[in-house]
């Protein structure tokens, strides 16, 4: 007997899972980023 | 590695032209900010064309528009680990004072997208093969490659946190390639259910709508992949040179 599976709740799931998960990362990397100039800055601006 | 200051070094200009840290903030700002603004624009297209415009497929149904985000995630996963080893070798045998944070760099996204295809790769088993996973050639080798990236990345913090050689997470990255070629070949070599590469250097086993969607997908997610490694470089980059700062302003107290 063939299983007949409704095929959309798997595209759906896969192309949240991987969209979200790819703007996480850029959002991340960008903090981190910006989180690693401000202390360079602020290392800079010390005496 | 000194990133504080500019190297003297002597060799051809256009070598050495990004060895300058400066010269590589200014320039990775500017390009990060192009990859990601072009991504948007190419990754939207190709997941409209992969998720409405492409027809149903004859033998996989509507489960195939998967390969839209599964190959761009599969690719990114392995280009990844060349950067990676790419960087390392110029590492070893130049000292480019930027290779081991473009190594670095790539890790964490090679990291994501590997874990990703895998993720992907399972959601579209489920209704394609009848099973989430299975012991295959490829998805073993995939998976492999998913463990190489956080066993380098968890060497390249510890070097750095307890001041060893950027030289032996440079090695790490060398031997690990050799896994590239086996997730390749591994279709070919074994017996698979997963289906044989349906691109290869200039032939194509698929038709034009599917194909264009595909292509501009994977354009976009390699553009968000370049800027996101970038950025990362940017990070690094700071954070060595803040530790620097810091470190001569406590010997000099």
């Amino acid at each position: 007997m063939r299983e007949s599976l409704d095929p959309w709740p798997f595209v759906i799931a896969a192309y949240a899972l991987v969209v979200g998960a790819t703007v996480l990362l850029v959002a991340w990397s960008w903090i981190a980023m910006r989180r690693a100039e401000k202390r360079r800055e602020q290392a800079r601006g010390r005496s | 590695m000194d990133l504080a200051t500019p190297p003297a070094r002597p060799g051809s200009r256009r070598w050495t032209m990004f060895a300058s840290p400066a010269r590589f903030d200014r320039f990775a700002a500017v390009v990060a900010g192009w990859c990601w603004a072009l991504a948007l624009l190419a990754g939207v297209a190709g997941l409209y064309v992969g998720f409405i415009v492409a027809p149903t497929d004859a033998t996989q149904g509507e489960a195939y528009r998967i390969l839209f985000i599964h190959v761009p995630t599969a690719w990114l996963g392995m280009a990844g680990w060349s950067a990676i080893a790419l960087a390392s070798l110029v590492e070893l045998v130049w000292r480019h004072p930027l290779a081991a944070l473009a190594a670095r760099g790539s890790a964490v996204p090679g990291a994501v997208f590997a874990a990703l295809c895998l993720a992907s790769g399972s959601l579209w088993g489920r209704p394609a093969w009848g099973t989430y996973w299975v012991w295959d050639g490829r998805l073993t080798s995939m998976l492999v490659l998913l463990f190489l990236y956080l066993g380098y990345i968890a060497l390249a913090n510890a070097v750095q946190r307890e001041g060893g050689s950027s030289r032996i997470p440079a090695i790490f990255g060398l031997v690990g390639a050799v896994n590239i070629p086996i997730i390749h070949y591994s279709v070919i070599w074994w017996n698979s259910l997963h289906q044989p590469p349906s691109l290869g250097w200039g032939t194509s086993h698929m038709a034009g709508p599917f194909l264009w969607g595909l292509l501009a997908a994977t354009l976009g997610f390699t553009l968000i992949f370049a800027g996101v490694v970038l950025a990362r470089m940017r990070a690094l980059l700071a954070q060595i040179q803040a530790e620097a700062r810091l470190r001569r302003k406590a010997l000099e107290a």
